[in-house]
């Protein structure tokens, strides 16, 4: 009978985050930035129907980089959890912090009891009726939980990006501004601006009732784009 | 292990889109009708249940108009004056009620779900036709509780964006489902007020057309039933009324739904034109 060679946890431990950490670096950034009249969302996807954000609830969306199955599949168990929730109780009572909570457990166990960890980061937002309560979880593969202020960035250039948002992040801005903003920090200094075709862009209106999640595309983001500010 | 939060399933026991077979999974008791009704064979409900009455949906030329009135009935006593039997199913469909007025609302409300984590999960709306087959199964899984005096039978109308027009569907406690060409009326004074629409009907009514139509039609079948509510002009209740067109579903305001019977009644409860 052979023995297994001894590893110790923390090697075991820095391994896998480090092979998640790099499928996540492969991948391309996505933002998300409060602004005056509700949250944007932009990242960087060309395709047209393989999307990374999504409506989760009425005032909750869900954003994911690194691996496409695996942030899809956290999607639909989010969606399925707060429509369980909000058909069991009531509507008011689904809120982004419950489901942060979920998927940090979810991605805590599956990073320390699986035999590879999800390589991915998402993000849980939910819109308030004023920016001051609009929250921002950006949720990492071994489920660290970051409860954020004003903008996130998620996905392998995340240092340098949230870098030049840093300075440039004004919690002014309307839908339009934030949704330039993100664009150009998504493309960088040394790439040409991204066009519309390379964008996926979504808001979360601070809209009274109902369900808050648009998505902007097509000719509407080609005119936020192009308008000045 | 603690059960997971989010859980996840195994290969051919994934419900998919479809949220009411995530609610077997997870939650069965919280699905509808498995609480009420059972294997036994068909007995009267042993206590007077609250029975919602008459609704109707009429096509016009830009969509749909549904309406209902505003009683509800547990034998012979008004259970109450304010009941809503019109409710959206999604931004451009929406759902009617007759029947056993708790399982109806409940079944209402596990359609909205339905059809909004459908296109949450997939990414895209139902087709009108899909929709209706959706409400179609929960009207079916309902039949062991109908079987025992817990009767649904919504009507389903919506605005089909894919072929530009509207169109009807009703159902049967055995989840049969018809699809109407012009209109169709449900509940106790279902009769009445399909006699009415029948005789003015036409292709190509107009929208205020229609809301007449169907405010006429509902207070000419509470002149003849007794568990369908008439215009109630002491408390200003009126009945509700929505419609769906190509800019979705609209529920009338109760100041529109009021002036427009103020309107056709003259301002008299005996009625023009009844």
């Amino acid at each position: 009978m052979t023995m297994p060679f001894y590893v110790s946890p923390e090697q075991v431990m820095k391994d896998r985050a480090d092979y998640a950490r790099k499928g996540i670096a492969r991948g391309r950034s996505l933002v998300a930035l409060e602004a005056a009249d509700g949250i944007a969302i932009v990242a960087e996807n060309p395709s047209r129907t393989l999307f990374k954000i999504s409506e989760i609830y009425d005032r909750i969306a869900f954003a994911g980089v690194g691996k496409y199955n695996e942030f899809e599949m956290l999607k639909i168990a989010g969606v399925r959890h707060a429509d369980l929730k909000g058909y069991s109780y009531s509507r008011e009572d689904v809120n982004a912090r419950s489901l942060a909570n979920a998927y940090a457990q979810t991605l805590g166990q599956v990073f320390t009891h699986e035999m590879k960890p999800y390589e991915v980061e998402i993000l849980v937002a939910q819109v308030g009726d004023a920016p001051e309560h609009d929250e921002l979880f950006h949720i990492l593969y071994d489920g660290t939980v970051m409860d954020e202020e004003g903008f996130t960035v998620l996905g392998g250039q995340a240092d340098t990006v949230a870098e030049s948002l840093t300075s440039r992040f004004e919690s002014s801005l309307d839908h339009g501004g934030a949704v330039r903003l993100g664009a150009s920090v998504l493309s960088g200094a040394d790439r040409p601006p991204l066009a519309a075709a390379q964008l996926e862009v979504a808001v979360l209106d601070r809209a009274p009732t109902g369900r808050a999640f648009r998505r902007v595309k097509g000719a509407d983001l080609e005119t936020i784009l192009s308008a000045d500010g | 292990m603690a059960e997971p939060l989010l859980p996840s399933f195994g290969a051919g026991l994934d419900p998919g889109p479809s949220f009411v077979d995530y609610l077997r999974r997870v939650a069965p008791h919280n699905v509808p009708g498995t609480g009420s009704g059972g294997s036994g064979p068909p007995v009267s409900p042993p206590v007077e249940i609250t029975q919602a009455t008459t609704v109707l949906a009429i096509r016009y030329a830009d969509g749909v108009v549904m309406a209902g009135d505003r009683r509800a009935t547990a034998g012979m006593t008004i259970a109450s004056r304010r009941i809503e039997k019109v409710f959206p199913a999604d931004d451009h469909s929406g759902v009617a009620i007759a029947g056993a007025a708790g399982p109806s609302v409940d079944m209402v409300r596990l359609f909205q779900v339905q059809l909004e984590h459908y296109e949450k999960i997939e990414g895209e709306q139902l087709s009108l036709e899909g929709k209706a087959n959706q409400l179609s199964q929960l009207v079916k899984g309902n039949l062991p509780a109908a079987l025992q005096g817990f009767v649904v039978v919504p009507l389903f109308a919506g605005y089909d964006e894919r072929r530009g027009h509207g169109r009807v569907f009703s159902f049967d406690v055995t989840g049969g489902r018809y699809e109407e060409t012009d209109f169709q009326a449900h509940g106790s004074g279902g009769v009445h007020a399909r006699n009415w629409i029948k005789a003015s009907w036409r292709d190509g009514l107009t929208g205020p057309e229609a809301t007449e139509l169907a405010l006429r039609s509902l207070f000419a079948a509470a002149d003849e039933d007794a568990a369908t509510g008439g215009p109630d002009l002491i408390r200003r209740i009126f009945p509700t009324v929505a419609t769906i067109s190509a800019d979705g579903y609209r529920a009338l305001t109760d100041d529109e739904v009021e002036q427009q019977a103020d309107d056709l009644l003259g301002g008299r409860e005996e009625g023009a034109g009844l």
